[in-house]
């Protein structure tokens, strides 16, 4: 292994990444779990400050989550139906509704919020609900639900296998609920691990968005790192990637797998 | 059960005319083959007998005395094998073949013991468990025809069942499938562009060219006695002979022909089996190719006539290429047919 010169170097720069990622991280989680971050790890470790974050932003983590599952249940709702639209009916229009439910891939989330302070602000019911942030996420989170459906549906021949299933005797909504969406699994969970992702950790568009009473959980870590102690910001970071490295995890796995199956 | 089509045509939006008006009637247990070649529209008709496409405005579709016209494929009761089989990923090889019984809403007990029956009958029971992805091809057209079969529809349509599997696989299934049908004893109606492969399986062999049926009998019938150059040709490759015909004889390039008819005006077609090699005959060409094929030579002629001639020599000697040979070509096996200028 370490026979050459060139060898050694890749490993070096390999270690240096490495560490160049990794040491904010660790210092990071362990200021977090640190008695007092400023006289070091000799004043003791300690899960009071973890305790702190719950007392102060469990209000948040909440949110959060009911956010990303409501986001997930619209984009469900929404996205299915709209990928196996595009998925049964290919053609130009299909193409450029494609392109269109994209969009908010490439404008930048603070552009979106800001569009739909300028279109909904006034509504006051809506502008101070969750629902509010809601439709800033599913829009923003839509086209990953879509396109990952469409890719699954897009490989297999779809028409035919319905067609199959009608001659079986199936009803349009039997061959949708027996044929399309078993055989778009694979999509609907890389899909759905995407939104609830990034559901969890948007915070542009979200910080655009909030009232203070309605935090999400990377506004509420913006929050602590600008009025708490450092002890309390960092256990805040430790929570959040708690929730969040799982997810990332799933993703991964999900969409390799369904990748695999589009191919 | 009997399928009548009355003045069936189809006509896709942007103007093609896919069939012209057809009709077809199909009896209890008969299975008829549609052979054509690729864009004559069989596969349009089968799809319209299905439910899958809607005939033009005027057309009926009759199942025994049910007209079906206006029903949707699902409530029209019809077994289809898809080309590409159209198996379910998502499912076992015994889920597959008891979806159509599930949608008839059976009980439980009697799906089971009917999946089972059927897998017996296309002896699937081994891969009864399997994932449809660890199938061989000739496996999966089983379970696709199995599956067809399972929930007893009125009619069974076969879109080229056999064109998605490699030469020698086709032939040994395609006996099979003969076999299968007959036992099955069902009304069924099998496209194919193979003219070997609708003579094996069917009863009766419509040929179908530029969206209409040409011809319609049994296959001895469409090979012994074509009514056109179309059938002539696509059943069995009969070749014409392009002379001029007066009254009496046909005059080639390599000599002149006797008739036993009166050749005026009509197209004159043989079959390679019943050009003879033969010292005394009254052509005259050169040998061009000899191809020895196992059970008989195929021995191309040039010379007798703008086009090679063909002919079957079943015995051991074949000339030689270049060799002068004399051929004869007994009267009676000639086919003469109305002029069409479209005639292969």
């Amino acid at each position: 292994m370490f026979r050459s010169k060139t060898k050694i170097l890749q490993l070096t720069v390999t270690l240096t990444a490495c560490a160049f990622l990794l040491v904010p991280t660790i210092l990071s989680v362990l200021a977090g779990v640190t008695a007092n971050y400023f006289q070091g790890i000799s004043s003791g470790f300690t899960l009071k400050w973890v305790f702190r974050v719950w007392e102060l932003y469990s209000g948040s983590i909440f949110l959060s989550l009911w956010l990303a599952i409501a986001c997930l249940i619209s984009t469900l709702v929404i996205g299915l139906p709209a990928a196996y639209g595009l998925a049964r009916h290919p053609g130009w229009l299909s193409r450029i509704l494609e392109e269109f439910i994209s969009l908010p891939l490439a404008v930048p989330g603070l552009a979106l919020a800001l569009a739909l302070l300028q279109l909904y602000g006034s509504l006051k019911g809506f502008r101070a609900s969750w629902t509010f942030i809601l439709v800033g996420h599913v829009l923003y989170t839509l086209p990953f639900m879509v396109r990952s459906i469409l890719s699954v549906l897009a490989a297999m021949d779809l028409r035919t296998l319905e067609e199959g299933a009608a001659t079986l005797g199936a009803s349009p909504w039997q061959r949708f609920r027996d044929i399309v969406v078993p055989n778009a699994m694979p999509g609907i969970l890389a899909g759905a691990l995407t939104v609830v992702t990034l559901s969890i950790g948007e915070f542009n568009l979200t910080w655009m968005l909030h009232t203070p009473y309605l935090k999400t959980l990377p506004v509420g870590l913006a929050d602590s790192y600008a009025s708490m102690r450092l002890e309390v910001a960092s256990a805040y970071t430790l929570v959040f990637f708690v929730l969040i490295v799982p997810l990332l995890m799933a993703m991964q796995w999900a969409s390799a797998r369904a990748q695999r199956i589009a191919q | 059960m009997t399928l009548r089509l009355t003045n069936t045509a189809k006509t896709y939006p942007d103007g093609t005319r896919a069939l012209m008006p057809t009709e077809l009637t199909v009896d209890t247990g008969e299975v008829v083959s549609l052979l054509g070649p690729s864009g004559c529209g069989k596969t349009t008709l089968l799809r319209i007998i299905a439910g899958l496409e809607t005939p033009d405005p005027g057309g009926e579709i009759w199942f025994d005395d049910d007209n079906v016209t206006a029903q949707p494929v699902e409530r029209r009761n019809v077994g289809m094998v898809f080309q590409s089989y159209a198996l379910f990923p998502n499912m076992s090889v015994r889920a597959n073949i008891g979806y159509g019984l599930k949608m008839q809403k059976l009980p439980k007990p009697e799906i089971e013991a009917r999946v089972t029956e059927v897998l017996e009958m296309c002896q699937l029971e081994k891969f009864s468990h399997r994932s449809i992805a660890a199938l061989s091809g000739g496996q999966r057209q089983r379970v696709a025809l199995a599956r067809a079969i399972a929930p007893r529809p009125r009619l069974l349509l076969l879109d080229e069942p056999l064109s998605a599997l490699d030469a020698a696989l086709r032939e040994a299934l395609r006996d099979e499938l003969a076999i299968l049908l007959h036992k099955f004893q069902i009304t069924a109606i099998f496209v194919t562009h193979d003219q070997d492969e609708a003579m094996a399986i069917a009863d009766r062999v419509a040929v179908m060219s530029d969206g209409s049926v040409v011809q319609s009998g049994t296959p001895e019938e469409l090979y012994r006695n074509p009514t056109s150059a179309f059938v002539a040709g696509f059943v069995g490759n009969a070749m014409h002979l392009k002379g001029t015909s007066d009254g009496k004889s046909l005059t080639l390039t390599g000599g002149v022909l006797p008739l036993d008819r009166d050749g005026a005006g009509q197209d004159i077609f043989v079959r390679a089996e019943d050009v003879q090699i033969d010292p005394s005959g009254p052509l005259q060409g050169q040998v061009e190719t000899v191809t020895f094929l196992g059970t008989h030579y195929r021995v191309g002629i040039k010379g007798i006539m703008p086009d090679i001639v063909t002919s079957i020599f079943p015995g051991q000697n074949a000339p030689r290429t270049g060799e002068v040979v004399k051929v004869s070509i007994k009267p009676e096996t000639l086919m003469l047919l109305p002029k069409s200028g479209v005639g292969k």
